[in-house]
């Protein structure tokens, strides 16, 4: 098997050893993985500069973000993995209570229910941090049990998902509930579940559609309905989908220029710098530009998997694997939902879309996988 | 925990891991080429039709309404005129809550109810998609700035300036200009699509409904970038619009106040013709009504009341009022009579006060017949019977022409045809033969028939504007310009190349002034003693410093048993008589030929006569008087 090459590739190897005289090395930073996430940040800010037409202060708040979130990025990549797999347990803990917590004391905006504001403390989403944190903690509990995983732990598994999922699902934050059983679902994957389990789920999945459809609220059925049929209800539930699917496929091979996407600027575009922003760059930069971003998403994604296949112990392996397939997820999930192959739910456009909490949770993910690759591997025993 | 870990092949999870590794890196691949093809069909396959549409999102072409036409009397006066208004429109297509977004005006603005029920009406109405529809039309300084202020959270509300029609005169000059009104479902059938898509009003009545074709003028467009709200960003070519055309009637402000004045509150109609144009000078039907009600849009209670009011203030008794002509038809009997070559103006009849048919008993009474016996004018020629107003001179002079030469030759005079050039609401009225009477009535002719026409009753109808078209060609001597309200326009109007008529040739021309002779006498024949002045001396005659020719009528409203006086009824108010006076002066050179009617008015000399005399001293005494308040 080609992978035993990776795998017995000994920490001491001469490559290793010169690489870890390197000062990046040192400050545990992954120079492809920084160089990549930085590329990205830069065409989302060009992106940006236009979806919010000029507008600097805005552009100058994000750009403060995004180097808030590389800050984050580099501090948790100091802290080395066992720690992190030492406060996963907590944290999850953490994380749920205040999941509960914005169930009775949360803030609500935009007929949602997700924010939680403590005195001293700025606003913030619980459901963002349990991005990372249901990972670790699933992770945590897989890399103590062998594997594959059998019925029981999975089990168990499955109900440290489902609790946070169902929390976020009811607030209602579908976009979050997603990524966050992404993130889950990709740890089971990792762990070797078997396929027929699989296998199972899916069927079983599909089994439970239509009840799917009952517990649905009217506004997502609608959604879902207008992903199939936009035109019957052009300026209303399709408006959005229609306007973003006209401002891509106007913008052609090339596009029609920064600044000039008519879609974007007359406001025929909703949420054009948030949700809706590759809307912005298909119009203006076109099929080839958006392929650039593309390209950039497939190599940190790639990154991520080959970083989470030098991991030395499970912890790290899976915590690098579901956070590289969450982050692909991300970049997924919007891409389809605004060129109308899936329904519209909230989900950003990583580290593109303006807004800091998505980019400080990203980074953090980067910082973990920077920190799997770069800290001492755990040797076995 | 150690025994665990000693029992895990680390080997093999590792190889399980990569193995996982690389389906989840197969399924991003898969997915990421899902996004590449569904981006391809959107940006290359279907780059055509999205490109189309984001233009058809920005881009529009706008039509621009022209300016419509003013009209001005003959001393230039405006009687409709365009003023800018900001108004109230609301886009129902933007607005994505209208009930909520109503509430908010309502209490912005405090709007009623019954605007806001209009404003559903109009809503309903079928109109072009994105076309704004009017809630408020004429919004003040204080309320633009209330709308302005919260404009942020009403989209699709919005304050447009626009044009509306203004007449400011109101109902004075109502009914005769016309009025215009929203286009409505039934004009989009026969209106010009493109021309008319930038225009709110068509005529309605009136002159604006028949010159509508000038007056509208032609639409223009702009090609104009909007955003999402339909706001304008920016203008990419523009074909300006062409004003319509500005027209000048006829209509003379100062004759039109007097006769309106003359009038006073009473029902009834006048309009007063120049005879050597055709033109109509004064148009007055009573009561009136406010066209400026119509520009917005009527309220429909207001409508309902105008409706069934029972004076019928709509109802334009001038055009489409047919009522019998009553002794006013005499004159045009005789004429017939003279043409017929039946009577001379030397041939005399005795008249006992009545008439009756060779070998009937059945009596046509005279106005002056008594159950008694002792009535009637005596020896009676042609002059006589017009200024005494002789009933069996004329009862006699019918039977003799017979209805098939006296119906073909009053129809010369206008009676039975559209009257006027440009008045399309304008009634024909009824001239009856035994045709007429055979297919409308499926009655045969009988004899009686023609002896009521001679006095103008019967199943003859007349309108006001007839009478006056009609009594106008005897003072000009049988010259029959069409009676028209354009006198001039800044184009080439179709109307003001109209042929004249050719004129009604009488056997001796010299019957037409023998004519305004004895109708002079009607007036102007006095302190004779009983029974020899003209019936409307006393009334009006023996001061006038003019001369002047008329003839009164009175047009009976309900039928009078054999045997009985019409004063010995008990007659209700509507049940009255109607009262008419036809007039023209100078008798030597007639400057204006008009009709009177009063509605249930009594005599034709004590009532109609005065108002005739007042409108006729307004224009030939007045001139000057009335034009220097003209130009205040």
């Amino acid at each position: 098997m080609a992978g035993r090459d990776f795998v017995h590739r000994l920490p001491d190897s001469e490559l290793a050893f010169a690489r870890r005289q390197a000062l990046l090395w040192r400050l545990h930073v992954d120079p492809p993985l920084l160089v990549l996430v930085l590329l990205i940040c830069g065409v989302g800010l060009v992106v940006l500069y236009s979806a919010v037409d000029g507008d600097v202060p805005r552009l100058q708040t994000q750009a403060m973000r995004l180097g808030l979130a590389l800050g984050v990025m580099l501090a948790v990549a100091q802290v080395p993995p066992r720690s992190l797999r030492r406060w996963s347990l907590p944290m999850y803990l953490v994380g749920l209570s205040l999941l509960v917590a914005v169930l009775f004391i949360g803030v609500s905006a935009k007929g949602a229910q997700r924010w939680i504001d403590l005195p001293g403390l700025p606003r913030f989403q619980p459901s963002e941090i349990m991005k990372v944190v249901v990972p670790m903690m699933m992770a945590a509990f897989m890399a103590d049990r062998s594997l594959p995983p059998r019925f029981g732990v999975l089990c168990v598994a499955l109900l440290l998902l489902a609790i946070p999922a169902a929390l976020i699902a009811v607030q209602p934050d579908l976009g979050t509930a997603i990524l966050v059983t992404g993130s889950g679902v990709a740890i089971i994957l990792l762990a070797g579940i078997q396929w027929r389990f699989v296998l199972a789920a899916g069927l079983a999945g599909l089994a439970a559609l239509p009840a799917l459809w009952m517990v649905m609220k009217d506004y997502q059925r609608q959604r879902v309905l207008t992903l199939f049929d936009p035109e019957t209800d052009p300026l209303g539930a399709g408006w959005n989908i229609i306007q973003s699917k006209t401002a891509i496929g106007s913008g052609g091979l090339y596009g029609k220029g920064l600044m000039q996407g008519t879609q974007s600027h007359l406001d025929f575009l909703p949420e054009s710098d948030t949700d809706f922003i590759i809307a912005v760059m298909a119009e203006e930069t076109g099929f080839f530009g958006v392929m650039v971003l593309l390209v950039l998403y497939f190599l940190v994604i790639t990154r991520g998997l080959y970083i989470a296949t030098q991991a030395q112990d499970v912890y790290s392996r899976l915590l690098a694997g579901s956070i590289s397939f969450t982050f692909f997820i991300y970049a997924f999930v919007n891409i389809a939902m605004v060129s109308g192959l899936l329904p519209v739910v909230g989900v950003p456009l990583p580290l593109v879309s303006y807004g800091g909490t998505s980019a400080i949770t990203l980074m953090a993910a980067f910082g973990i996988l920077m920190a799997v690759h770069t800290h001492p591997k755990m040797r076995r025993a | 925990m150690k025994d665990t870990f000693t029992l895990r092949d680390h080997d093999a999870e590792a190889r399980l891991f990569f193995g996982r590794v690389m389906v989840l890196w197969g399924v991003v691949v898969i997915a990421l080429l899902v996004l590449v093809l569904r981006l391809y069909q959107l940006q290359v396959v279907e780059h055509e039709r999205h490109a189309v549409q984001s233009d058809a999102n920005r881009i529009q072409v706008q039509p621009i309404a022209p300016t419509r036409g003013l009209i001005y009397d003959r001393n230039g006066i405006l009687l409709a005129e365009n003023l800018p208004v900001s108004s109230l429109t609301i886009v129902r297509e933007r607005v994505p809550d209208l009930e909520a977004t109503l509430a908010d005006l309502r209490e912005l603005l405090d709007l009623t109810d019954a605007e806001i029920d209009s404003f559903k009406r109009r809503l309903r109405e079928r109109r072009r998609p994105f076309e704004s529809v009017p809630l408020r039309l004429r919004l003040d300084e204080t309320e633009m700035a209330r709308i302005a202020v919260n404009r942020y959270r009403l989209p699709g509300v919005d304050v447009e300036a626009q044009l509306i029609r203004h007449y400011p005169f109101g109902d004075l000059v109502g009914h005769a200009v016309g009025s215009i009104r929203r286009i409505a479902r039934e004009d989009l059938a026969h209106l010009d699509r493109a021309e008319y898509s930038a225009t709110r009003y068509v005529g309605r009545l009136g002159v604006e409904r028949h010159y509508e074709s000038y007056l509208h003028g032609r639409v223009g467009h702009q090609r104009v970038e909007t955003d999402a709200r339909g706001r304008i960003t920016r203008v990419l070519d523009r074909v300006p619009p062409v004003a319509g055309e500005n027209l000048r009637l006829h209509l003379d402000l100062p004759l039109q106040i007097a006769a309106s004045n003359a009038l006073g509150d009473r029902r009834g109609a006048i309009v007063a013709i120049d005879p050597n144009t055709g033109g109509i000078l004064a148009l007055v039907s009573k009561p009136g009504y406010d066209p400026n009600q119509f520009v917005g849009g009527v309220d429909p209670a207001d409508y309902a009341w105008l409706r069934d009011h029972p004076d019928t203030p709509m109802f334009n008794r001038a055009l489409r009022g047919q009522y019998a002509p009553g002794s006013t038809f005499k004159p045009f009997v005789g004429l017939a009579g003279l043409a017929a070559g039946e009577t001379t103006w030397e041939r005399t009849i005795h008249d006992p006060g009545f008439y009756r048919l060779p070998g009937r008993s059945r009596m046509y009474r005279d106005w002056s017949w008594r159950p008694g016996g002792g009535g009637g004018h005596g020896t009676v020629g042609m002059q006589r019977a017009i200024y005494r107003s002789s009933n069996t001179y004329f009862y006699d002079l019918s039977v003799k022409v017979g209805i098939d030469r006296l119906a073909p030759f009053v129809e010369q005079f206008g009676f039975g045809r559209p009257p006027a050039l440009d008045l399309p609401e304008a009634s024909s009225g009824v001239v009856p033969t035994p045709e007429w009477k055979r297919t409308v009535r499926r009655e045969p002719w009988y004899p009686g028939d023609s002896v009521n026409l001679g006095i103008g009753q019967g199943d003859l109808l007349v309108t006001p504007l007839q009478l006056a078209a009609a009594t106008a060609i005897i003072a000009a001597e049988g010259k029959r310009p069409t009676p028209r309200m354009l006198l001039d326009a800044d184009g080439d109007l179709e109307e003001m190349r109209a042929p004249e008529q050719a004129p009604i040739r009488l056997a001796d021309p010299a019957d037409w002034q023998r004519m305004a002779e004895a109708m002079a006498d009607v007036i102007h024949r006095g302190n004779r003693g009983y029974g020899q002045n003209g019936t409307a001396w006393i009334h009006i005659g023996r001061d006038i410093p003019y001369r002047m020719a008329g003839k009164s009528g009175t047009a009976q409203v309900v039928g009078i048993p054999q045997g009985m006086r019409h004063d010995d009824l008990e007659l209700s108010e509507r049940q009255q008589k109607h009262a008419w006076f036809v007039a023209f002066a100078p008798v030597e050179k007639p400057e204006i030929a008009l009709a009177v009617l009063v509605e249930n008015g009594g005599g034709g000399s004590s009532v109609a006569g005065p108002v005739a005399r007042e409108v006729i001293d307004a224009w030939l005494l007045n001139r000057l008087e009335g034009a220097a308040v003209a130009r205040n």
